[in-house]
Formats: structure tokens, C-alpha cells, sequence
């Protein structure tokens, strides 16, 4: 599966759009990495757990996407977006979509 | 000895102000040097966020790469930002963070690429969002994250 984010796959023709095709993840962290960071919170610099929880959940949410445009019989995703929303206190929702097509 | 029995909330309070101040600036002073020698290696490495149209038979491979980093602000910056906002102005506590942040986030997505023997990144773009924390209940920015993601390209040596 070929993802891109720019509207073509570079080098490649395009047989066949198949539409939009989406996937999301929500996420909360647990309560000691919430602790842990708010003890950051007040020293400043990166909060590694954040870090590393959002790019599993945004790895997860293209994997659906992916598994969604693979249904379709698409075999690339192209012009993929992020898109990053706290649904509530502590949990943020994380959403990519783009445009399932066939390439050769 | 007497004030700080008496006035413990006080003292509690000028003891995060010092503790936040002081780490605080080691640590942007520090994470500002490995980003500024980090950007220097890799100079040669192309990453524009215009789309590329190559030549036929040019490309030889292409993927996504990203690379995010959530950066948290110090307690004496905060504090800084809530009095800016009482006179309006520049909030420089906060211009160092996120761009500490998205500097941060597009080595990070260089480094990927790098890794993955990519010749050059098109297309990149950068989201940033507030992530909702115990800092953030109140409405303020406590850390910031931003995403850096890119359509890495491989080249067909010529």
C-alpha cells in the first residue's frame, strides 16, 4: 500500500479513483503518564509519553485507512490529511483520511 | 525560618517559579543547540512543501514519513504568558515553544526519511494542536504538539 500526501503517486499513473476513505482513533493516556507529565509541566521540555501515545494512535488510524481502501480494492492512498481533535479532558482524537485510487 | 512555616503557600509558589525558571532555560538552551546542530547535518537534505512533478521514469519509490513532538511549557514561562496577557503584546514565552516544537517535529520527519534512504521530501505540512491536559483546564496552552508529515521520495540515480 502506497500512502502519499501530495495529489498523485510520484512516478506513477493513476487507473482509478475509488473516493474518500478515513480512519480514527480516540486515545486517553493513563493516569500515571497524566502524573508524570504534569511534573513536566512545570519544568518545561518534551513530554515523551505524549509523544510516543499520539504517533501509535495516528500509526493506528492509518492503518484503518489503509484497511478501508484495501476493501476497496485501491492499492495507494494519496493527498492524506492529519487531523488531531480533544474530544474530552485528557482524550484527543486522532483522524487521517485521503483518497483511495488504483495506481499501475 | 518563621515567614516560610507561616506563608507555606507563598514559599510553595516561589519555589516552582525558581524551580520552572531554572530548569526551564537549561532545557530550551539545550534542546535549542541539539536542534541547531542537528539542522546543520542535515542541510543537504531537501524538504520543500511545494509539490513536485518529476520526469517519467525518475522517481523510483515514494512513502509517507512524519514526525511529531509534544513540547511543555515551564511553570515561570506560563506565568509570564498570564501577566502578557493582562498588557497584550508579544507572548515570547510562547514563540520559543512552538517553534522549538516544529523545528523539533521536521527533524524528526527528516530523520525517518533519512533512515529510510529517501533522496528529498515534497509536500510537507504542519498541524499543531493544543493537547487537553491539566494545564489546559483553564483555557490556557500547557504543551503544544506539532505534526510534520511529507511524501518522501526515493530517485533513480542517473
Amino acid at each position: 500500500m502506497i500512502v502519499t500526501n501530495v495529489n498523485h503517486v510520484p512516478g506513477r499513473k493513476i487507473l482509478e479513483h475509488y473516493g474518500i476513505v478515513q480512519g480514527s482513533t480516540v486515545r486517553a493516556k493513563h493516569v500515571g503518564r497524566d502524573i508524570m507529565a504534569s511534573f513536566k509541566n512545570l519544568v518545561g521540555g518534551e513530554l515523551k509519553g505524549y509523544t510516543e501515545l499520539l504517533q501509535e494512535a495516528r500509526e493506528e488510524a492509518t492503518q484503518r485507512m489503509t484497511t478501508q481502501a484495501r476493501q476497496l480494492g485501491a492499492n495507494a492512498v494519496i493527498n492524506v490529511r492529519f487531523a488531531t481533535s480533544s474530544v474530552a479532558q485528557g482524550a484527543a482524537e486522532l483522524f487521517a483520511y485521503g483518497t483511495a485510487v488504483l495506481v499501475e | 525560618m518563621e515567614f516560610i512555616v507561616n506563608h507555606l503557600d507563598l514559599s510553595l509558589f516561589a519555589v516552582l517559579v525558581t524551580v520552572g525558571y531554572a530548569a526551564g532555560t537549561f532545557a530550551e538552551r539545550r534542546h535549542y543547540a541539539s536542534i541547531l546542530s542537528r539542522e546543520r547535518a542535515q542541510r543537504q537534505f531537501q524538504v520543500m512543501n511545494a509539490e513536485a512533478y518529476f520526469a517519467e521514469g525518475r522517481v523510483k519509490n515514494s512513502f509517507m514519513v512524519s514526525g511529531s513532538a509534544v513540547i511543555s511549557i515551564d511553570y515561570f514561562k506560563r506565568l509570564l504568558a498570564i501577566l502578557r496577557n493582562i498588557f497584550g503584546g508579544r507572548v515570547k514565552a510562547y514563540e520559543s515553544l512552538v517553534d522549538r516544537a516544529r523545528r523539533e517535529a521536521i527533524l524528526r520527519m527528516k530523520e525517518e526519511a533519512l533512515t529510510r534512504g529517501a533522496d528529498m521530501v515534497v509536500n510537507l505540512r504542519l498541524e499543531t494542536a493544543a493537547i487537553g491536559n491539566a494545564a489546559n483546564r483553564r483555557g490556557r496552552i500547557g504543551s503544544v504538539e506539532v505534526l510534520a508529515y511529507g511524501t518522501a521520495v526515493t530517485l533513480n540515480k542517473t
